[in-house]
C-alpha cells in the first residue's frame, strides 16, 4: 500500500492459449499489454475467457502456450510465489475469497505467508482494512456480514500484501447501489495497476478509461472506453450493450 | 445451522485464556468421569459449582441446565444397564416377550451415567458459551493439536453456514414448484420425488466441491504453499497460570477425596 517507488504492476501477455482438460478451449491467442497506473475493463460475453485469462495473471491456470509476464518477470513456476504477492486477485465471490473463521485472519493470511514479521503484521491488516473502509471488523465473522462488506474486505485481503495491481472478477456483480458505490470508491482511491473484468458497463464508462473486449479467447478490441462503449455494433456483436448513462 | 454458542459478556470467565480454558474444562470432565458411581451428593457438589460458574459468567444460574438437553438422545443408550445389572430385584414386568427385571445397582449405575453426562456438557457448555469459537480454534492450535485437524474444524465453522444458505435455497426453489393443479391434483410417485431429493443431496455436493477448487484457488493466489502459517498467540499472564493451578488443583483433590471416601 506505500505508492510504488518505480512504476511497477506492467501485464504483458502474448500468444496465451489455454485448453480445460475437458477439451474446452477457452483462450486462442491472447495479446495484450497493460502499462502500470492503468485503470483497464475486461468485457466480453459469459464463457469469453475472462476468468481463464485473470487466473493466469497469478499462475493458477498455466501450462498452455504463451506467455504471461508481470513487471518484467514471465510466469512460471519458479516465479510464481513473487508474482503471486505483486498481484492481488480478487474473486467474485466473497464467500471463496474469506476463508477464515475471522476478518483479520483473513486479512493477515497473505502476508503471513510472505513472511511479513510479527511486528508489523497487526499494522498491515488495519492498513488494509481502513482502506476499504471496514477499520474495526477484525474479529468478526465474515458470514455474518452484509455482501458488500464482505467484498470490500476480500479487497484488504489483497491489499494487505502491498500488490503492485489489483486484478477483479466481477467485482459489483449482485451488489445494491450502495455497496457497488462503495466499492466503486474503493477502486477509484487505489493507485494500483487496475485490471476488472466486468459487464458492469456503466461501472466501465466511469471508472475505467481503457477497455479490452475479449470473445471466444481472444482479444477482439482493445481502446478507449469513450470510444469502444459508443460502438453499439462492436458492443452487440460480442453480447454486449451500450450502458444508458 | 451455526456452531457459534458464544453469548458475549464481560466477565472473567470471558476474559481468561481460551488455552487454560479448554485445559481446564477436559480435566473437569475427566474429573467428572472419575467420579465413583452413585456418589449423588459428589454430583450435586459439582452442579452447584456449575451452576455459580454460570452466574460468575452473567450467564445466569441455569442457563447451563437449560441448554443442556442436547445431551438426552445419547444418555439413552445407558437405559439398557437398567435391566442387565446383577442386584436385588426392584421391579418385575413383561414386555411382549420379554421379561425385564430392575435392579437396584441397574438403576444406580444408570442414574449414575445419565448425571454424570449431563455434568460434563454442562462444563463443555460453559467454555462454549464463554469463548468465541475463533478463539477455540486458536486455542486447540496452539495446545499442539494437529494442523490438519485445526485447518477442518475451522473449514468447517467457516463454511456450515454457506452449505446451509445454499441447502436452503435449493429446497426452497423446490417448494416454488412444488405446486397442485388448479383441480387440486397432484403428481409424481414416491420414487420419483426421492429421486430428485437424492439429486438435490448430488448437485450439493457437486456445488461444494466445485467451491472448494475456488476456495483453493483463492489460496493458492495469497501464497499458500500447503502449510498453514497462523499468528502466535501471547504467552498466558502468570496470574492466570496462578488461578489455573489452583482451580485444576481443586478438581483433583476433589476427586481424590470423593473416590477414598467412597472406599471408606
Amino acid at each position: 500500500m506505500t505508492e510504488p517507488s518505480s512504476p511497477a504492476g506492467g501485464i504483458v501477455i502474448e500468444h496465451l492459449h489455454f485448453t480445460y482438460p475437458d477439451g474446452t478451449e477457452a483462450l486462442r491467442g491472447v495479446e495484450l499489454s497493460i502499462d502500470p497506473g492503468e485503470k483497464v475493463a475486461l468485457v466480453g460475453p459469459n464463457g469469453a475467457g475472462k476468468s481463464t485469462l485473470l487466473l493466469h495473471l497469478n499462475g493458477i491456470l498455466g501450462g498452455g502456450h504463451g506467455s504471461v509476464s508481470i513487471d518484467g518477470t514471465t510466469v512460471e513456476p519458479a516465479t510464481v510465489k513473487r508474482i503471486r504477492a505483486a498481484v492481488g486477485l480478487v474473486f467474485q465471490d466473497p464467500d471463496d475469497q474469506l476463508f477464515s473463521p475471522t476478518v483479520r485472519e483473513d486479512v493477515a493470511f497473505g502476508p503471513i505467508h510472505m513472511g511479513v514479521p510479527e511486528s508489523e503484521l497487526h499494522h498491515r491488516v488495519e492498513r488494509a482494512l481502513a482502506a476499504v473502509g471496514m477499520s474495526g471488523f477484525e474479529r468478526r465473522v465474515p458470514h455474518h456480514l452484509s455482501l458488500g462488506q464482505r467484498k470490500r474486505i476480500s479487497v484488504a485481503t489483497v491489499l494487505s500484501m502491498d500488490p503492485s495491481m489489483l486484478v477483479f472478477d466481477e467485482p459489483t456483480a449482485g451488489l445494491d447501489p450502495r455497496g457497488r458505490r462503495e466499492l466503486m470508491a474503493v477502486m477509484a482511491s487505489r493507485p494500483e495497476t487496475l485490471l476488472v473484468s466486468t459487464h458492469d458497463l456503466a461501472m466501465v464508462a466511469e471508472a475505467l478509461p481503457r477497455t479490452i473486449i475479449i470473445d471466444e479467447g481472444v482479444v477482439v478490441a482493445d481502446g478507449p472506453s469513450a470510444e469502444l462503449l459508443q460502438d453499439e455494433e462492436l458492443l452487440e456483436a460480442h453480447g454486449l450493450e451500450k450502458p444508458t448513462c | 445451522m451455526e456452531l457459534d454458542r458464544y453469548i458475549p459478556r464481560h466477565s472473567p470467565a470471558h476474559r481468561a485464556d481460551a488455552r487454560l480454558k479448554i485445559l481446564f474444562i477436559v480435566a473437569t470432565v475427566l474429573g467428572i468421569a472419575l467420579l465413583p458411581v452413585g456418589a449423588f451428593v459428589a454430583y450435586a457438589v459439582v452442579w452447584l459449582v456449575l451452576v455459580g460458574a454460570s452466574t460468575i459468567a452473567q450467564l445466569g444460574p441455569l442457563r447451563l441446565a437449560r441448554g443442556s438437553w442436547v445431551v438426552l438422545p445419547f444418555v439413552l443408550v445407558a437405559v439398557p444397564l437398567l435391566f442387565t445389572r446383577p442386584g436385588e430385584v426392584l421391579l418385575t414386568f413383561e414386555l411382549g416377550p420379554l421379561g425385564l427385571t430392575i435392579t437396584d445397582a441397574g438403576l444406580r449405575d444408570m442414574l449414575s451415567i445419565m448425571a454424570k453426562s449431563w455434568l460434563s456438557v454442562q462444563a463443555a457448555l460453559l467454555l462454549a458459551y464463554t469463548t468465541a469459537f475463533a478463539d477455540l480454534i486458536d486455542a486447540i492450535r496452539a495446545l499442539s493439536v494437529p494442523a490438519i485437524i485445526v485447518s477442518i474444524i475451522s473449514f468447517m465453522y467457516r463454511y456450515l453456514a454457506v452449505l446451509t444458505d445454499e441447502a436452503g435455497r435449493m429446497s426452497r426453489a423446490r417448494q416454488a414448484r412444488s405446486a397442485a393443479a388448479p383441480t387440486g391434483q397432484t403428481g409424481g410417485s414416491m420414487t420419483w420425488r426421492a429421486r430428485v431429493t437424492g439429486a438435490m443431496v448430488g448437485s450439493l455436493f457437486i456445488r461444494s466441491y466445485e467451491r472448494s477448487e475456488r476456495i483453493y484457488a483463492a489460496m493458492l493466489a495469497r501464497g499458500f504453499t500447503g502449510t498453514f502459517h497462523t499468528a502466535e498467540l501471547p504467552r498466558p499472564e502468570g496470574r492466570s497460570l496462578a488461578w489455573f493451578g489452583i482451580a485444576l488443583a481443586a478438581v483433583v483433590v476433589f476427586v481424590i477425596a470423593v473416590n477414598l471416601w467412597a472406599l471408606r
